[in-house]
Formats: structure tokens, sequence, C-alpha cells
């Protein structure tokens, strides 16, 4: 098929693409910008969240860039195209994450690795299968105007919280050790790590173990060349490039060597045929490009403003400018430095249900590390919306914009996968971009791990969403599938 | 809202999967165009614009014509030729 051959246009009687929408989000964004500055100009620190976020949105909605179709795609229709598209953008982050490192200002810690990163790959990548999208392609398509979307944000958010902070009852599941490591940590009485199973799992398992990159590891600490090598070369770059030989012959190869009338193929063909996969969508590809160039500059920058101001972490800057509320009991607020999705999202909901009079602050995650600040004053969760505003920017520009509202099966996805998401991104300390895009560019091979489990997720989701499918074709009748 | 999927005359059919997200447009776009036969034409009408971008992939890989593309405000009519 040539679809550079197809005939596009407009649906008859239908309008020209209505740009006031899109610059009237723009002008929002200026115009909070410059209000933001007026108050404080220390609050460039947040804004730089804010207009990463609207540069992330905008390139994720012109790429459909989204990783749960990275993984489900592959199984539920066999199209490459997203697991392409991701590829490229961790090969580009990589590099552009080298540059930072070397220059010295990484924000990057690594994460430790155990059975619960690839447990909550497992458990996300199931559930985003029912979403139909990631955390960060939730994000986008709510800019479409996909409350599907907004639904999937809100149970991430909701169950991140209450899974931190209300797990008491799950207490019995955690084994004795975890209750005296925790216990022999000497926490502040107010946070009660002994009294909530994602206490103990965070105390008495998580803390226990020490993340590092590869080339830490591997005892190259001592040379930034040697750490570029094992921790862009050999964890980030020498897996793309295997993965996307692998999905070239597995899923591209065939329809490549027929329609180009190759019946024995030369390596030259071959590789000739690796670059048409990658360049198939010039959209996914493009925005694959820059999203990894633009997450690695976005930790430049943050980079260079804590050297500027002077700080570890944005509560400091908070406290500085008089803002304590919501700060944990170090004085620090959730600030990754980079992008992430949902522990923003866990703070979202824990301010909520604190506002309604739970107690969100007694536990690890919240009162001793995240915090739970006012959404007006919390960075990250201005990166996310940046993403929603930024998507829905370019949406309208592109007469892509439509608000969908859920039906009953559509909602029901959305929540139950969101909970399952919103499960598995605490239980891996992170999501797609959290504990997978921002780990395995910056030399931490956990990331790949919570691949690998979000692409059992993915499969197994698509298994089981096969069977609905075909259950609920059976059910109804009246078509002829 | 609901999924539709009928005959509409000698080889012509047509799904209609408007208010569904991923992966429920391409899902059901690969089951319909697994049901024709060669030389049927499919309309296909749908509301969100990744599925677009997979049913563009899945209809290249498979050798599907994806000969006509309407698109306005959110709401997409294709018709796809099968091979």
């Amino acid at each position: 098929m040539d679809v550079n051959a197809s005939t596009t246009k407009p649906a008859p009687g239908l309008k020209r693409p209505n740009m006031l929408y899109s610059i009237a989000i723009v002008l929002i964004v200026i115009l909070g910008s410059v209000w933001a500055l007026s108050i404080d100009n220390r609050f460039l620190y947040l804004l730089v969240y804010v207009w990463f976020g609207v540069i992330y949105g905008i390139f994720l909605q012109y790429g459909r860039f989204c990783m749960a179709a990275a993984v489900r795609d592959l199984f539920a229709v066999r199209v490459p195209r997203m697991a392409v598209g991701m590829m490229i953008a961790v090969g580009l982050y990589a590099l552009v994450a080298s540059v930072v490192t070397l220059a010295g200002f990484n924000t990057f810690h690594a994460h430790p690795l155990g059975w619960h990163v690839l447990i909550g790959g497992l458990i996300f990548g199931f559930g985003f299968v029912f979403t139909g999208g990631c955390a960060s392609g939730s994000l986008y398509k709510a800019g479409e105007g996909n409350m599907n979307s907004m639904l999937v944000i809100l149970a991430i958010s909701f169950t991140q919280a209450i899974v931190v902070a209300e797990s008491g009852w799950l207490n019995w599941m955690a084994p004795e050790a975890w209750v005296a490591s925790a216990a022999a940590k000497d926490m502040p009485e107010s946070l009660s790590v002994t009294e909530g199973w994602f206490d103990l799992f965070t105390a008495g398992y998580f803390w226990d173990m020490k993340g590092a990159t590869l080339g830490e590891m591997l005892g190259a600490a001592e040379s930034p060349w040697a750490m570029a090598f094992w921790n862009t070369f050999v964890n980030a770059l020498l897996p793309v490039i295997v993965l996307l030989i692998a999905l070239y012959a597995y899923y591209y190869r065939k329809s490549y060597l027929r329609k180009s009338g190759l019946a024995n193929p030369s390596l030259k063909d071959e590789i000739s045929g690796i670059w048409h996969m990658c360049i198939s969508s010039k959209n996914t590809a493009i925005a694959g490009i820059f999203l990894g160039i633009f997450a690695g500059l976005h930790m430049w920058v943050t980079g260079v403003l804590r050297e500027h101001y002077e700080i570890f972490n944005f509560g400091e800057l908070l406290s500085a400018m008089g803002y304590t509320q919501g700060l944990s009991v170090q004085d620090t607020v959730f600030d990754p430095g980079y992008w992430y999705i949902t522990t923003q999202e866990a703070q979202w909901g824990a301010w909520v249900l604190e506002k309604l009079g739970i107690d969100m602050m007694d536990n690890i995650f919240f009162g001793l590390d995240n915090g739970i600040p006012n959404p007006l004053l919390n960075a990250p969760g201005f990166m996310s919306i940046g993403i929603i505003l930024g998507a829905a920017i370019l949406a309208n520009a592109r007469r892509e914009f439509k608000w969908k509202m859920p039906s009953l099966e559509t909602a029901t996805f959305a929540i139950v996968g969101g909970i399952l998401m919103g499960i598995g991104a605490r239980l891996a300390m992170g999501c797609n971009i959290g504990a997978f895009f921002a780990t395995v560019t910056n030399g931490d091979p956990s990331g790949w791990i919570f691949l690998l489990g979000m692409v059992g997720g993915g499969y197994l989701g698509v298994k089981v969403f096969t069977k609905w499918m075909d259950w609920k074709m059976a059910r109804d009748g009246g078509c002829d599938l | 809202m609901a999924m539709s999927f009928n005959q509409t005359g000698d080889g012509e059919w047509k799904l209609d999967v408007t208010g569904y997200s991923c992966p429920h447009p391409q899902m059901y776009t690969k089951k319909a165009l697994q049901k024709m036969s060669s030389g049927d034409v499919l309309t296909l009408v749908f509301d969100n614009p990744s599925s677009g971008e997979s049913i563009v992939a899945m209809c290249e890989s498979d050798g599907n014509d994806v000969f006509e593309r309407e698109e306005a405000s959110g709401n997409f009519v294709w018709k796809i030729r099968k091979a």
C-alpha cells in the first residue's frame, strides 16, 4: 500500500482548522509564567517544568507517542511503529544524558533492582492495555479531549495515594524481616514506618538495596569516559540496536522484502530495511528524536538552576520563598529534575484525600520524601499539566481535538486499568517514564527489567482483552464480525 | 456508543468505532479486514487519532490500501481496500 498516494481531504461540512483555542492556550501559559515570575522570580525553577511539559505534550501528540502502544500493538496487531519510535527516543535521550553527565549537571539517581521492578512492570503493562495509554500517553490523550484518559489519570492518582498511605490492612503480607529492618531504621515517630505495608516495603526492603548504574557496578565511577561507555553505549545504545534488529526481523522484514521484491537480500538490503522501518512513520520517528533530546536538555537546565540557586531540592526554594505547607519533614518535595509522571499524580490524589480529612503525611513516601504541596506549587505536577496543554495546543491546531465522553465499558476499562497502573507504578517506584525511559538512558539497567515486566504484562493484557472482545461480539450480535 | 460492522453493498463494508480509544479501533479493524474478501472496500469511521497511525502501519504491512482519508474536528472516515 502506498499511503502517500491516498487522498486526504476534510470531511464535508466541517470547518477549517480553528487556531483560536491553540493561541488561547499558548497565551495562558505565557501570562501564567509572567504572573508567577512577577510574584517571585525564583518560580523560574517551577516554570522550567511547565515549559518542558508543554514541549513533551506537543511532541507526544505529534507522534501519537504512547509506550503502551509500543508494547500492546506488537501483540494486538503486529505493528512495531511505536516500539521503534520508543527505541529512537531512548537512543537520543541516552546520548544527550551522556553529554549532560560529562558536563556535571545530571540529576539522575539509579533505582534499586529487585523483584518489585519486574512485578510492578508486569502489573503496569497489564493495566495499560485496558486504559489505552501509558502514563504519559494518558496525559497527551487527555489534551486531545479524551475523558477516558482523564479517568485513567484520576485512577492512577488516587490508587497510588491509597497504596502509599492507607495500606495497613495489607501488613500481613510483609515478612518479619521487613518489619525488623524497618523498625531498626530509627525514623521519626510521626511516620509510623512499621504500620503500613508500603512503609514496610520501603524501609524494610527497598532501602536495604542500593541502586547503581552499570558503570558504577563495574567500578568505572572514577573515569567519566568509562562511565559514558558502560552507561550510554552498553546499557542504552547497544540494547536499542539489538531490539531494533529484533523488531525488524519479527515484525517488518517479511513485508519489506515482499514490497521490495527481494528474494535473496544482501546485508545492505537488510540494513536498508531497518532504516525504512525506522522512518516508516515519520511523525513517530521525529517525535522520538525530539522527545529524547528535550528529555536530556530538561535534566541539564534543572541541574544548572540547582547550581544557580544552590539547592538540591525545590523544597528548599519553596521554604526560602515562604511556602512551607506540604513539605516533608526534611523540607523536601518531589523534584526529580527530569521527566517523570506518576509520583506527582500520587501527590494530587493525596492532596485531595488530605483535604477530605485523611492524614496522608504519616508515611515515608509523602511524609519523609515527597511531601504533598499545594498543586499550585507542585513543580512536576505542572509538568504533567504542561503535557496536557501542549497536546491540546497541537490537537486543536491539527483539528484533532474532540471531547470524547466515556461509556460504561470504556470508563470501566479506564478505572480498572488505571488502578492496576497505579499499583504497578508504586511497586516499581515509577512508570514507563520514571522506571523505564529515564533509567535505561542514564545507565540504570533496572529500566530494562521494568520493560521486560511491561512486555509480559502487555502480552497477557492483549490475550485477556481479545477474549473480552470476542465475548462481547458474541453476546451483542447485531454486527457481522 | 457501540461498535458496528455491517455489509453495506456488494464488496462494501462499514466499521464504526466512534467513541472508542486504543486499542479498540485497530483491533476491530484487524478483525473486520480478516472477515472481508480480497478487493472488498471497508469504510472505517473512528475518532481516536493514535489508532490511525497503527491502522496505517497495519495496512502497510498486510498490503491493504488506505486510498481515501477524510479528517476533520477529530473525526476520521477512511476507505481501505483489502489486498
